[in-house]
């Protein structure tokens, strides 16, 4: 029947394989939801929940000058919107105690010798008492205490503000979020399903004694992990395309740069995640294990990869380690593309690196994916 | 015993001379457990070699080994003239392996399985498609061709198992407890698809649980604890039984029991329904114990009877019978 005993490299099997998973994927009813599902649920929450442009904190007033000139002033710090004044109070320290409870994020108070200070150029008109517990809410605190009171209540023009500086905001200037979010979205929606469904794809195998007859047949190692993964690699470009379509078509997220160059970095980011899956199943001896690792290799890749917060603001092993992380190389990849218009030579490095990181995991995957039992 | 007719049959088929298995000090170590230890094996082309054993004496370890799916801590395989591990992906397109567990897909349907499995050894379309129609016939898959595999019975699965683990036509067919999930019927038929195989000219190596599975072996290696118990025809074996097995009918076969076992000559006593099944050392023994048993007043009947394999199994895993 079969003749030779030399073992080749067959395509022929790598496709049996696809086929097979195909055929299982579509009987998977869950899976398939999930390959569909995730990226839209995910795209919407992200989309509309994250913005770190914080408005309308709710605020409390403590007014002891009670002058028509420290009223002016309130009402022209309402109009930044930042706060919303909603309560009202002439005790300092209630304004503290509802501050605790969570009720209120800040108070406003004004002193009584509220106009001798705004005469007085090197005082502090007003103090503003924040809760300090929440990241954005000082944020927006020091936001609001560059307000040029003074200057206002001469009745100078405020809106712009004159600064010494000039801030031109490129590529977004409207300081859209979802153009912030959904270009570093696509990366950690692939992060997510890539990860586990082949952890969990592999170590099924293995659980439901799949690989001890497979490894009987003359299928090597590199035939069946190639098998396995291509349909993943066909997947995550679905998902990556879901994400984009939906993104430009709900928040107007566009793709400034080339989209075949959007595609050649998801490509090479999911084979690194795909070869990231493959590992976890050659240490993992369960689907529930595999599911687990898989959750713990996306939280600091979620936390880390500057998708959420930025690389610059953490400490020097952080980052050394976000540079090891392959989701924080296609963040920079994707927002490079899709906001600023760069192509691939342009943002060279961290292409590389990714590059570097599906070479050597997918060579660690395939070299302790062993077809053996022990 | 069921199916002594075919038994005999298939016994009577000599071994032919040339050897397919080879193993010599084959020893595989899990930590600190020995799950094999230095074992010689000679298995003959053609033959249907069983081993025989309590769960956890090595069987399924040393199958896998001669299939090279696990590193042996020691000691050499050859397997159709390959050397194993070194040339177990050569080893892959000659054997078939039926696992312990089914190991197919059980989310595919029957045919989608043994298509993927002819893909796998490269069957091109039409030559796979053949192939799959006869093992449909042969194997009497028809009925749930399209079915999934998980929702077939234990009977239907294993023959889906049998007819994946010999698409390839293999000369050698390796079977892991392969009907420890069936009704007895099905065993039996499972069994008359072994012998034509066999009739075909595959040699078989199947590890089993059961006495009178291992009855319809042509040779049998008694594992216990990693090694070589006993070796040799099921006729040879019982032949080397130094000893006589007496069945004792009994009205109290527990008191009865009792008093044999604490008698010099009684080797060991088992209780099959109200029989009692005693190896003594010897036919003289037989007065030794219909005396003791008159002492103590129990009136049960003792007589010589022929030994089964169950007596050899017995007496080999106690290191009565010489390898």
């Amino acid at each position: 029947m079969i003749r030779s005993t030399v073992q080749r490299f067959s395509l022929r099997r790598v496709f049996a394989v696809v086929g097979k998973e195909l055929r299982q994927l579509r009987r998977d009813r869950l899976t398939y939801a999930m390959i569909i599902g995730i990226p839209a649920t995910q795209l919407l929450l992200f989309g509309y929940a994250i913005n770190l442009d914080v408005r309308e904190l709710p605020a409390a007033i403590v007014d002891h000058a009670q002058t028509s000139r420290s009223r002016e002033f309130v009402q022209a710090l309402a109009q930044t919107q930042v706060f919303r004044f909603t309560e009202v109070t002439s005790d300092p320290s209630e304004a503290r105690s509802r501050i605790r409870a969570g009720e209120i994020k800040a108070a406003l108070v004004v002193p009584r010798d509220f106009e001798r200070r705004l005469l007085a150029t090197d005082e502090p008109v007003a103090q503003l008492l924040v809760d300090g517990s929440e990241q954005v809410v000082q944020q927006a605190a020091r936001q609001i205490a560059g307000f040029p009171v003074r200057a206002m209540l001469r009745g100078q023009s405020v809106s712009p503000p004159g600064g010494a500086i000039e801030v031109l905001t490129l590529y977004n200037p409207l300081r859209e979020a979802p153009l912030n979010t959904v270009p570093g979205l696509i990366g950690v929606i692939l992060t997510m399903t890539m990860v586990m469904f082949t952890a969990i794809a592999l170590v099924r195998e293995r659980e439901r004694g799949n690989l001890e007859f497979l490894i009987t047949t003359p299928l090597s190692t590199l035939e069946l992990t190639l098998g396995k993964i291509l349909p993943f690699v066909g997947i995550g470009l679905i998902q990556t395309t879901i994400v984009v379509a939906l993104g430009a078509a709900i928040f107007h997220v566009p793709v400034r740069g080339s989209l075949p160059d959007l595609y050649v970095a998801a490509f090479v980011f999911i084979i690194a995640t795909l070869a990231l899956g493959i590992l976890i199943s050659t240490v993992v001896s369960s689907q529930f294990q595999a599911m687990q690792a898989a959750i713990f290799t996306l939280l600091p890749q979620i936390l880390l990869s500057g998708f959420m917060f930025p690389l610059e603001g953490m400490p020097r092993v952080a980052r050394w380690l976000a540079e090891l992380l392959p989701l924080t190389h296609f963040v920079r990849l994707a927002r490079g593309i899709m906001v600023r218009g760069a192509d691939l030579t342009e943002l060279w490095p961290s292409a590389a690196k990714l590059c570097l990181f599906a070479l050597i995991a997918l060579t660690i995957a395939t070299l302790r994916f062993r077809k053996r039992l022990d | 015993m069921s199916g002594d007719a075919d038994t005999v049959a298939a016994r009577t088929r000599a071994p032919s001379r040339e050897t397919v298995i080879r193993t010599r000090g084959l020893t595989r170590r899990f930590g600190d457990t020995l799950a094999v230890d230095g074992l010689d094996l000679a298995v003959g082309a053609g033959e249907v070699y069983g081993f025989l054993g309590p769960n956890g004496c090595g069987k399924s370890t040393t199958i896998r080994m001669l299939c090279g799916l696990l590193l042996p801590t020691q000691g050499e395989i050859e397997v159709l003239g390959l050397q194993i591990p070194g040339q177990a992906e050569a080893l892959k397109r000659q054997i078939g392996y039926m696992t312990q567990m089914f190991s197919l897909y059980r989310d595919l349907s029957t045919r989608e399985n043994l298509g993927f499995v002819a893909s796998l050894y490269g069957l091109p379309g039409h030559a796979a498609r053949d192939r799959i129609d006869e093992l449909i016939e042969t194997y009497a898959l028809a009925a749930f061709i399209d079915q999934l595999t998980g929702t077939l019975s234990g009977g239907q699965r294993q023959r889906v198992a049998l007819a994946a683990a010999v698409l390839n036509r293999p000369r050698l067919l390796f079977l892991d407890e392969p009907t420890s999930a069936v009704d007895p019927q099905s065993r039996r038929d499972f069994w008359d698809a072994l012998f034509a195989l066999a009739d075909a000219g595959t040699t078989l190596l199947v590890s089993t649980h059961y006495m009178d599975e291992a009855e319809r072996c042509h040779r049998l290696a008694i594992l216990q604890a990693g090694r070589l118990a006993a070796e040799g025809t099921p006729d040879e074996l019982r032949g080397r039984l130094p000893g006589v097995p007496l069945a004792v009918d009994t009205p109290d076969p527990r008191k009865t029991q009792r008093v044999l076992e604490s008698l010099p000559e009684v080797q060991s006593c088992a209780q099959i329904g109200s029989r009692l099944r005693v190896l003594v050392n010897a036919q003289s023994d037989l007065d030794a114990v219909r005396h003791a048993l008159e002492a103590e007043g129990i009136e049960a009947q003792a007589r010589a009877t022929e030994p089964n394999l169950e007596d050899v199994f017995v007496g080999a895993t106690r290191g009565q019978v010489q390898p």
